[in-house]
């Protein structure tokens, strides 16, 4: 079977042709097409749809909600979103970035996906026509999803988001791992909350729930966050890949979420 | 560009116009307009493209190879196997009587590397031939594999190359490729110090911009023109005729433009296979390698393991060298057994040193077949070796430079291998790397020249 | 197969081709409509040889389908030199040697072309970003970086 392109301008009918097996939604194609061109006979059928609002930002109220067809370019050059430029930017080359959509990366496989990597720090929600997903859900059974993702959307932090990606090759090189954190902290100081995703430390994004249990209550110093570090590699099982093996992403992460931290 | 035109000048006529000046290069014009003709750039009508099936395995026995959905698949043209091709067991150093023939274009009966080539399937699109690919079924038997040289070399090791009969290159000499001068050990008896040290490198492959690969077609009067990346065009000509069984004449290669090639295009890789698929199907064929085959299958840099003894005086003198070499060829020769026999040739470096000993081995392992890179054979021993230079000068105490200049051979000196020194100019490259590099050396070093000793 | 229809606007000229469903930009210009100035060095978005600039934007003609491009306007390397004088750029890569093989120049060329329609003026870390998502393997980058700085200043003397 060749492969061949369908194009919807509505979502309900884009969801319906998606039905048929041998289907996969086409965003900007840096996964899809990839896949295609490397000799993935599976897939026999695009499918994309032309809705308006997939490609549009909304930011009100402290909340954000991005419309998933939205590339990293846009992400990155929007006036309100500043705090995900570097995310956004993280992806990529500008060619790249000019056609990955923000839907795509969460499905993206390790050592890809950095931006879902922010997402998942944000505890943003992903809507789809069945409803809105906390996003740890969705990205746990994200092989199974159907239904086209429509936007993705989340408060907007006042302050505390960090995000810090780690590659051999500057400016733009694939991850050896990649860190988000949101860290609330109380009036005296010490950290109220704290959300951290990792990227390539898992054949997913993941939350490093034993170092954000860890760093509750601490102060923001080099011994503070010490028990957070000596937890962070809890329940990881990164890959070994030509970019790094599983043994030294361990290493270095507490390193690099030590500095990402104290930065 | 600074010319320091005081060395030599008793040889060398001072007229040199072109060095030193900026001149275009002629293929730039093409390049920077899109205009260069790369060979995937010949397109013809009704081409067709070769996709191949290949080994899932590092080292398997293959029961049975079934083709018959992947013939029936739309659009495929020809499916070939290792009957299809009439000399199909070959090596490319047989053009210099270094054998024995050891590698099939098509997979027979065995696989030795993961991504060897088993089936290649010919089809009128890409996509079709990669559908009908995932069609055709073959059965392995896996094999134990062995991808460490010293495990290889082992007695019970698994047999990596039945064409060879042993886990290593058979030279003329032996079991390895051997330089004896002076004496040794006598060497290593008078020295003050002994320093014995283990270097290794792992493979490294090209990855040129441009995948390997080759558009063919079918002059119409029993002629093929090839056009080709090949960095080596005349090998990849008497290779394919040997392979083909084709006389050179019915062949006409067209190449030269290379988009990247450092040492990788120089194996006979994918020109024979696609030549006869144009021969069997009488259409033109295209074969290119993805990305993922030109890194995995491609041939890279051998892995290379060299161990080091050294018997040094206070002085600064090296008395004694005994170098072992090991460079992983993978499953097949290829260029490997001529890289193992550089490196015996050049680890003692650019130094005159009376007594050395040298065994280099050629191993063969389940690991993708390695081949020529920038140097191969030599790079990596001089990795080891000026590592090893930094390691005397700091045992006996003495800048690193100064004992590179003690013991740098020089016109007239006796190499370990019994070619006479001659045009050496190693003394004043280090003389003029000690002024750029703002590294000062005693005076004695910078009145040193390359054309007598004493100096 | 049932072929589409794809029209564009490439390099100026209105262009118009039948094309296999799902297949790439990259192939439509190369195999198709004969441009070859576009490279396929990887079909995966990593090395940028095949760079195209559409509608002001450099997009990856290689992970671009063909068919979503109808009634835009494309712009390769091969278009970009105007009654055989070469564009700016290209004069910079030529004097400054930044070309050696060929096979990414075109791609590089692309890239820096979007950079300089943008920022007339980039600083050097500008231009390494910009050039971020295509790789060479012969030069070390460095004498391409150098003639894009090069081709910028060519630009401002012209303008002044």
């Amino acid at each position: 079977m060749a492969l061949a392109l369908q194009t919807f301008s509505t979502l309900k009918d884009a969801n319906a042709a998606l039905q048929s097996a041998g289907t996969r939604y086409l965003g900007g194609g840096t996964l899809v097409v990839r896949a295609a061109n490397e000799g993935d006979v599976s897939v026999t059928g695009l499918v994309r749809s032309t809705e308006p609002s997939l490609s549009t930002i909304d930011v009100s109220d402290g909340k954000a909600r991005i419309g998933a067809s939205v590339t990293m370019a846009a992400v990155a050059r929007h006036a309100e979103l500043g705090f995900l430029a570097g995310a956004a930017r993280a992806v990529g080359g500008p060619a790249v970035r000019n056609m990955a959509t923000v839907g795509g990366n969460l499905f993206a496989p390790t050592p890809y996906g950095d931006f879902a990597v922010a997402l998942l720090a944000l505890d943003a929600t992903v809507t789809t026509e069945d409803g809105e997903t906390p996003i740890d859900a969705f990205l746990a059974h994200r092989d199974v999803s159907r239904a086209i993702v429509t936007s993705v959307g989340f408060s907007v932090p006042q302050d505390g988001f960090r995000f810090l990606k780690v590659s051999r090759v500057k400016p733009k090189g694939v991850s050896v791992l990649s860190i988000a954190a949101l860290v609330e902290r109380a009036a005296d100081g010490t950290i109220a909350s704290a959300r951290i995703a990792l990227g390539c430390m898992a054949d997913r994004p993941m939350r490093a729930k034993a170092a954000e249990m860890a760093l509750v209550g601490a102060n923001l110093t080099k011994e503070g966050i010490a028990p957070a570090l000596a937890v962070a590699t809890e329940s990881t099982s990164p890959a070994t890949d030509p970019i790094a093996s599983a043994w030294y992403r361990n290493e270095v992460l507490p390193v690099h979420l030590g500095r990402l931290l104290l930065s | 560009m600074e010319l320091r035109k005081n060395y030599f000048a008793d040889v060398r006529k001072d007229d040199l116009h072109e060095i030193g000046q900026d001149r275009p290069r002629s293929d730039s014009p093409g390049h920077v307009t899109g205009k260069t003709s790369f060979f995937a750039d010949r397109n013809f009508p009704g081409m067709l493209h070769l996709k191949m099936v290949r080994s899932p395995h590092h080292h398997a026995r293959i029961r049975s190879i079934d083709t018959s959905e992947a013939e029936k698949h739309p659009g495929v043209a020809r499916v070939l196997t290792a009957k299809d091709v009439p000399h199909n067991v070959y090596t490319i150093l047989i053009l210099i009587q270094v054998g024995p023939e050891d590698e099939t274009v098509l997979a027979d009966g065995k696989v030795r590397f993961k991504g060897e080539a088993v089936v290649a399937v010919l089809a009128d699109t890409e996509r079709a031939a990669q559908e009908a690919a995932a069609k055709v079924k073959v059965d392995y038997e896996v094999l134990p594999a062995v991808f460490d040289m010293e495990e290889a070399l082992k007695p019970g090791a698994p047999l990596v190359n039945e064409y060879h009969g042993q886990n290593y290159y058979l030279y003329d000499s032996g079991e390895c490729r051997k330089v004896r001068f002076g004496d040794v050990e006598a060497g290593f008896a008078e020295a003050d110090h002994i320093l014995e040290q283990s270097y290794q490198s792992s493979p490294i492959e090209h990855a040129p911009t441009e995948t390997t690969g080759c558009v063919v077609a079918p002059a119409g009067n029993d002629r093929f023109t090839c056009y080709t990346n090949t960095q080596a065009m005349f090998f990849t000509l008497d290779n394919t005729s040997i392979i083909l069984q084709m006389p050179g004449s019915k062949l006409h290669f067209v190449g030269g433009t290379v988009g990247g090639g450092f040492g990788g295009k120089v194996d006979v890789i994918v020109e024979p296979i696609a030549i006869l698929g144009a021969k069997l199907t009488g259409r033109p064929v295209s074969f290119i390698y993805s990305r993922e085959e030109e890194m995995q299958i491609s041939s890279p840099r051998a892995a290379e393991k060299v161990v080091i003894k050294d018997g040094v005086m206070k002085d600064g003198r090296i008395v004694a060298r005994k170098v072992t070499g090991y460079t992983d060829a993978g499953a097949y020769s290829r260029h490997s057994p001529y890289g193992a026999q550089k490196g015996a040739g050049h680890y003692p470096g650019p130094y005159t040193i009376p007594n050395v000993w040298i065994d280099t081995y050629c191993v063969y392992t389940n690991r993708t077949p390695s081949s020529a890179m920038r140097g191969f054979g030599v790079t990596i021993g001089d990795f080891a070796l000026e590592v090893q230079m930094d390691k005397l000068a700091r045992l006996i105490g003495m800048d690193p430079l100064e004992f590179r200049f003690i013991n740098a051979y020089r016109d007239g000196d006796m190499k370990a291998h019994r070619q006479p020194t001659e045009g050496a100019a190693l003394i004043e490259c280090m003389q003029e790397a000690s002024r750029a590099a703002d590294w000062p050396v005693a005076e004695k070093y910078m009145a040193m020249s390359s054309y007598a000793k004493g100096a | 197969m049932a072929k589409v229809p794809v029209q564009f606007t490439l390099n100026g000229s209105e262009t118009a081709e039948f094309i296999d469903s799902g297949s790439t930009l990259l192939h439509a210009l190369r195999d198709k409509i004969g441009d070859t100035s576009p490279k396929g060095g990887c079909h995966q978005g990593t090395c940028g040889a095949c760079s195209v600039i559409i509608d002001g934007e450099l997009r990856l003609s290689c992970l671009t389908l063909a068919e979503n491009c109808n009634g835009t306007a494309i712009t390769t390397t091969s278009g970009l030199s105007e009654g055989g004088v070469l564009h700016p750029l290209q004069r910079a890569f030529l004097d400054a040697f930044a070309s050696q093989c060929g096979f990414c120049t075109p791609g590089m060329i692309m890239a820096a072309k979007v950079l300089l329609d943008h920022t007339p003026n980039p600083s050097r870390d500008e231009v390494v970003q910009a050039l971020s998502g295509n790789i060479c393997r012969c030069t070390g980058y460095e004498p391409i970086i150098q003639a894009v700085l090069l081709a910028a200043r060519a630009n401002s003397q012209n303008a002044a």
